[in-house]
Order: structure tokens, then sequence, then C-alpha cells
């Protein structure tokens, strides 16, 4: 295999992990908090759809973000009011909150299907995005570094500030956090706000840098491998960082095989379209295995919290 | 002290509702600065309902509080931290999967970081005899060192009240006379302190005055160096007490329970090897298993539960048969019970209705599934016949075990064994958070289940309780036993010192080793 090849695989591969891992690490949060979100996919839809929108309609990818962002947090405060003030079961209302993310998104994008938009590429100059070599580093979009830098911040959030502390704590045990006076469903409104967000970002990802147009159920059942990604990362920012690379690596392999044909040729294409979910899973549940005993899951996940008293 | 200086705290007409339950009818007491002031009650005398609204926890329906001569209103722990409220908690309110020193820090409201932090919690720790290491995880300590964790965290606040919910429970007599030297020196400072305990011979000892609940009423005041141990508990329970009332002679049938030689690798990193541990238990013998927690008292409960297996079956006999390589359902079957120390989620399934939990242990020795089919007649029989004869304070064999107050819960579960008539029962602090009633009733029905002709083997680090009801103890001590000593003419001292004597030497040398460790990453 050609350095060229190489690099061009290792340039796909980041673009595809990025939303991934984007969604992952907003999860990631929430979870540490002790709340079960499974409506990830929903609100990355309606985070695509309406980045795609804004950017279509203002020509500026920035604000494209930033209103998906807003969307994905304003999705995801309606599961937040429904189970934290309300309540409800988390896992019936992350479920409801794909369902609907997936029809919104149907429905608001109707307008925008076969409008094409400009991929938000890479802001370095021409002569490091087309070196040979450097391009490796440097031709990505800015959301690539965010997510990166992302990755950074979540784990030094969590690893290095009290914020984090208290909100691994919530998560923890939410009774004793509350009996020493931490108000349980701050914190948790707040870590809820931030995945959607990052949920919303993750979204518009897809029409901003990897296919640069409006088309129904866009993401691909992406947030659904987030989801995994989290609980085989053993709620670890760095394994994560893998897990999306892995799973990335392998999509873009699939496209580089299917190309390359010959050889590749004797297995169906779906289940070249699988390989990526299923190798991501296997891998990951090797790598929880070995260390079932640290990589548990936070006490109160997915448990409402009723004070009792 | 002056005699004019205002009460540290006074407590004027404290009334808490529930729905049901008048849990603080009217409650009135002061407390001066440096005084140590008992709280005494039975559960559910309205003890923690009081102190969880000195502390902000709850809002009281009606009365008032005034503190230093101001009044005094609380709406969360952090303000009564604020104001300079201690509190250690009986149920730890400790997060397992977060260290020692990010536990205390969550305890904290100022912003020191936790470095600085770090080095404030080993002053402390070493101030007051405390030890503990502040990296470990919590999980993976005993409910001892939990205690510790909550102790060193109210102590760090500079507390001008400290509220103290049974401290003493799971310490040595060594360690219980430093923690009063501790809190006796932090009384002469002027920090008052509210100390709840079921131990009255500790209060007679610590204490300057003494409140006594009952049913959420204040029913009498009294100084505990005039009382008796015993008038005071009379107080407390409204009623006489019984005393424990044995047998006059010990005379033992065939050994039961044979242990030989036993040895079993650290479960995780943190855990208690056993180290060749050896005893034997006799038919009508009450043996008891002395120790500070973290010791290996809970790998010794599993391995004899089957919980863990031992290496080899001939380690454990039960009557003759081999039984090491069971595991716990086929030892029940044998004739082998256990009550494991922790009552929620270990002896019982708390979301679960009491006649469920029943099931969970019962269910062959009582025949309470047939053929893979709950019985729920004889089932709900059962648990209505633990319920009474025990005198278990429930609405029902329908009610949720998590629904019970910790004594009666733990009545529930010691009937629940005994009524089986195992030939061996094993339990592990069987009166951990219970108050005075019900740690007497149980305690006679133990009595009363060797003098039927069982063998008892009681793990407990209450040395009180273990003298009171033992005929031989033995101490463990880091995963070893010693060798079995009669309970007649011993000496507490004795004990004492093979409870704590190496185990603590080692614990100080850590705890040092820790703190170089510390100082020269600092340097580095």
């Amino acid at each position: 295999m050609s350095i060229d090849i190489t690099i061009a695989i290792i340039i796909t591969m980041v673009g595809a992990s990025t939303p991934l891992l984007l969604a992952a690490l907003g999860e990631l949060v929430v979870e540490k908090s002790g709340v079960l979100n499974l409506g990830i996919e929903g609100m990355m839809l309606t985070g695509a759809v309406v980045g795609f929108a804004v950017t279509y309609d203002t020509g500026n990818p920035w604000l494209g973000i930033l209103a998906a962002a807003f969307a994905g947090m304003a999705v995801s405060m309606l599961f937040a009011v429904l189970t934290l003030s309300l309540s409800s079961n988390q896992v019936a209302t992350g479920l409801a909150l794909t369902i609907f993310g997936t029809g919104f998104s149907a429905l608001f994008g109707q307008a925008y299907t076969g409008k094409p938009i400009a991929l938000f590429k890479s802001v370095f100059p021409d002569s490091l995005t087309d070196d040979r070599f450097l391009r490796v580093f440097f031709d990505y979009s800015p959301l690539v570094y965010f997510s990166l830098f992302m990755v950074f911040v979540v784990w030094w959030f969590l690893q290095k500030t009290r914020a984090g502390l208290i909100l691994r704590a919530v998560g923890e045990n939410d009774h004793s956090a509350h009996s020493i006076g931490y108000s349980v469903a701050k914190v948790r409104y707040g870590a809820v706000a931030f995945g959607g967000a990052m949920a919303g970002i993750a979204g518009a990802c897809f029409p901003l840098i990897l296919t640069p147009q409006w088309v129904e159920g866009l993401t691909g059942g992406r947030g659904w491998i987030a989801l995994a990604l989290v609980v085989f990362a053993a709620w670890r920012p760095g394994r994560l960082l893998a897990g999306a690379y892995l799973f990335g690596l392998i999509a873009t392999m699939e496209l580089y095989a299917k190309a390359a044909g010959g050889a590749f040729r004797i297995l169906p294409s779906e289940l070249w379209a699988s390989l990526p979910y299923l190798a991501t899973i296997a891998v990951l549940v090797m790598i929880s295995m070995r260390r079932t005993k640290s990589s548990s899951a936070p006490a109160c996940l997915g448990k409402p919290f009723m004070p009792n008293n | 002290m002056p005699d004019n200086a205002p009460n540290r705290l006074e407590l004027n007409g404290i009334t808490k509702q529930f729905p049901g339950v008048l849990a603080n009818d009217t409650v009135s007491f002061n407390i001066a600065p440096g005084e140590i002031h008992a709280l005494l009650g039975e559960n559910g005398a309205g003890k923690s309902t009081l102190v969880k609204m000195i502390y902000g926890i709850m809002k009281s329906d009606a009365g008032s509080m005034v503190w230093d001569g101001e009044p005094f209103e609380v709406s969360n722990p952090k303000e009564a931290r604020a104001k300079g409220i201690g509190m250690v908690f009986q149920h730890f309110s400790l997060f397992e999967a977060l260290t020692v020193l990010e536990n205390i820090a969550l305890g904290m409201d100022g912003s020191l970081s936790l470095k600085e932090l770090e080095t404030k919690v080993v002053e402390v720790m070493q101030a007051y005899g405390l030890t503990l290491q502040p990296d470990r995880m919590v999980s993976s300590l005993s409910v001892g060192e939990r205690q510790r964790i909550e102790i060193v965290r109210a102590l760090l606040l500079n507390p001008k009240l400290l509220i103290m919910d049974e401290p003493t429970s799971v310490l040595t007599p060594q360690e219980v006379k430093q923690l009063f030297t501790t809190l006796r020196q932090l009384a002469s400072e002027g920090c008052s302190i509210l100390y709840i305990s079921h131990k009255l011979n500790e209060i007679k000892e610590l204490c300057h005055n003494a409140t006594i609940l009952r049913g959420g009423k204040v029913v009498g005041e009294c100084n505990p160096a005039e009382e008796t141990s015993k008038s005071m508990a009379e107080m407390m329970i409204g009623g006489s007490l019984k005393e424990i009332s044995k047998g006059e002679t010990n005379i033992f049938g065939d050994v039961l329970l044979n242990v030989g030689s036993l040895s079993l690798a650290k479960s995780h990193d943190f855990g208690t090897a056993l180290k060749d541990i050896s005893f034997e238990v006799r038919q009508g013998e009450i043996f008891g298993v002395a120790g500070v927690a973290g010791n290996g008292q809970n790998e010794l409960l599993a391995v004899l539960s089957g919980e863990a297996l031992a290496k080899g079956e001939d380690d454990i006999i039960l009557h003759g048969k081999s039984i090491g390589h069971f595991g716990p359902n086929h030892r029940r079957k044998v004739g082998l019970c256990c009550v494991p120390e922790e009552r929620n989620g270990h002896a019982a399934v708390s979301d679960f209705s009491l006649s469920d939990n029943a099931i969970l242990t019962a269910r062959h020795r009582k025949n309470l599934v047939k053929t893979g089919m709950i019985l729920n007649g004889p089932s709900v029989a059962y648990a209505d016949e633990i319920i009474k004869k025990f005198g278990v304070m429930a609405t029902g064999s329908r009610a949720n075990a998590g629904s019970l107050s910790g004594g009666n819960l733990q009545k529930f579960i010691m009937g629940r064994e005994i009524l089986q008539v195992p030939e061996v029962l094993v339990v592990s602090q069987p009166t951990w958070g219970v108050d005075a009633g019900a740690a007497a009733f149980i305690h006679q029905a133990l009595v009363d289940m060797a003098q039927a002709g069982s063998a008892i083997v009681v793990i407990s680090q209450d040395l009180d309780e273990l003298l009171a009801l033992c005929e031989t103890i033995s101490v463990i001590n880091e995963g070893t036993l010693s060798k079995a000593m009669e309970v007649k003419g011993i000496s507490i001292d004795e004990v004492g010192l093979l409870m704590g004597g190496v185990h603590g030497a080692n614990n100080v040398d850590q705890a040092n080793d820790i703190d170089k460790e510390v100082s020269n990453a600092v340097q580095a």
C-alpha cells in the first residue's frame, strides 16, 4: 500500500470517526452523572437537519454548528424535563426522543432535500493542506480538531475539576450527594444539556464534513454505535477515542476494499457494510472483558432520583 | 466556659410529621458550648429525623432553633456546614467508585486543591490517630474504614457542633479510648458534640448530659454519670430490659463445624488473604470472632457461607461431612446458614417483599418451592411466622425489605435463618446499628438457638457483644485467627491488644510511607 493511499485512508477515517466521537463524549458525561439518554440518534438527526438548514440559508458553517448545538440541547431539555423533573422512565423517554428526532428531521428537512452546500473544510493554508505528507495533520475540518480537544476537555473536567468530581459523585450515589448538599437535578440537567449540544454538533458533522447535502436518516444509526462505545470504553474518554477511530478505520477500509474489488467481492457488500459495527463491538468487548472489575458503570445509571424526604 | 454564654444550640418545640407518623413531637433541649450531649432512643424514636433537621437535610413543620443566641434556620447541609455543624452519618454517605480523598473533597465546601487537601487529611489523621490510605477506592474498604472517612471529613471542617451517629460500633477498645480523648479535646476547645449511641456505658463515660427520645417525644433528661446503663436503657424503651439469660453450665456436644488450615487468596487488591485458619465449634457453643474491621472478616464470612469456595474440600467440615467445595445453596441444604453484615443488598433485596426475601434463603429447608414454582401460601406463612415470632414491626409480609428500619430488618433476617434451624449458623455483625431493644432480642434468640443444639459463629467488631454472648472467642488480625480463648476470666486489654497490636502499628507505618511519598512527589 503506497504512502499516499495510507494518508488518504487516515484522513477519511478521522472524518468518519468525528461525529461518533463527539456524540459519544457527550453521552459519556451524561451517563457519568447517572442518566441514560438513549435519544442520541434523535438529537443527532435534529442537529444534522438544523445545522444543514442554517448553513444553507446563511452560507456560514460556524452558524450552522452553533444552531445544531442549540437544537440538540433544546431536544435534550425535553428529555431532561420528562425524566429529571417528572421522573419518567429514562429508557422509554430516550427511545421516544429518537423517534421524535427522526420524524422531526424528516419533516423539517423536506424543503432542503437535494440542495447542496459546501463542505466545511480545513482552515489552514493550501501549502499545508496540499502537502503530500503534512496534509495528514492539517487537511481536516475544524470540527475534527474540536472533537480531539473535547476528548481532553472531558477527561480533564471529570478527573481534575471539582465540578467533575461532583458530577461523578451524583452518578455514583445520588442519595449521598443529596445528603451532602449537592443538587442532583441541577447537575443532571447540566450534563444532559451538554450531551444534547455534543450530539447536535455530531449530527451537523454529517452534512458539513461527510456528505454535503440533506437526506433522510443521514446519521445511519451512528447514535446507537456511540451509545455502545461509551459502555465498551468503560466510561473513559481515551478509550472512546480509540474505539471511535477503530470504527472509522474499518468503515474506511470497507470503502477502499470495495473500490479495489478482486478478492473483496467474495463477501456481499451488506456484510462489508456491517463489518465496522461488528468489529468495533467485538474489539471493545475484548477490551472490557480483560478489566471487568475496574470498568464498572456509574452505580446510579438510569435510575430516577427521588429524594425520600 | 462562662455561665452567661448563650447556648450553642437551642431546640424549641421541633415537630415533624410524616405520613402516618409523628416523627418528632415538640422536641426541646439545649446544648452548651463544649458540652457532649447524648441523644438516646430506640430505632424509630426520631433521633435521625431530628439530627437531619439540625443538619439541614429536612425542614421542621413547627418549632424553632437558636444558634449561639441567634435565630437559626438552615435549608441545606451546605449552610449547616458553613455555620460549623459537622456530621458523621450512621449510614455512610460515601461514593464507592471514588477514592478516600475524593470522598472527603466532596464534603468540603472550600476550594482546596486535592494536593493541599491530602496534606490536611494526613495531618488530621495523625493528630487523631485515624489511619486511612487517601488514594484507595472506597469500594475496597471495610465498614470501619469507611466510618473513619466520615470522621475525618467532619473533623476537617473545624466544627462548632459535631453530630455523631453511632460512631464507635466498629472500633477496638483502644481506638474507642483514643476517639474519646479526641472528642474530649474537641469539647475542651469549645466544640459541642451531639452523640448518638446505643452503647450506654460509653455514654456514661463520655457524655455530660443526655436527652432520651421515645416515639418522637422527649421522655427524660439525665446526667449519664449518675445513672446506670440499665436505668437509661429502661427509660429508652419505656419498660424493663431483659438481660441475656443463659443456662448455668456449658456442656457442649459433638463438634459441628470444623475448619482446618483454611487459606484463601485475596479477592481484590485491597482485600485480606486468610492464612491458615483453624477452629471448631461444638453443639451448643457460641464461638466469637473479634477483630477490627478489614482484617479478613468479610473473607471469612464469604468462605464459610460458600460465596467463596475453599481450596480443599476438607478445609470445612460440617458434622463430619466435607463441604468446602459446596456453594451457598448446597451448604444451606446440608445445614449451614449465614447472615452477612450488609443488610440491604447482601442479606436482603430491599426492593423485594419480605416473603420474597424469605424464599431467597429458606426455599429448600422450608420447602417454599416445588418443581421450580414458588409456593405462595407457605412463603407468606413463613414470612408471617418470622414477623410474629421475632416481633418485626412491618406492615406485613408484603412490605418491601427496604421499608423496614435497620433493627427490624435485622430481626427479620435473623429470624429467617434461625427458624430454618440449621446445625451451624454463621452471623456477621448481628446488631450493627440496631437499637438496644432489638439487640437484646437478637442476642437472646442466638443463645436460645445454641441451647437448642446448634453451633453458632458470631463475627463482630463489638467486643462487648461477644463477651456477653460467647463461650469462646478468637481474634482475627490480618487474616490470621488467634487461638480460641474461653471468655470466662479473659481480660479486655489482652483481647484489645490482639485486635489492635501489630495491625495498628503496620497501618501507622503505611500512613507514614504515604506521607513520605506525597512529600517526595511534591518535591519532585
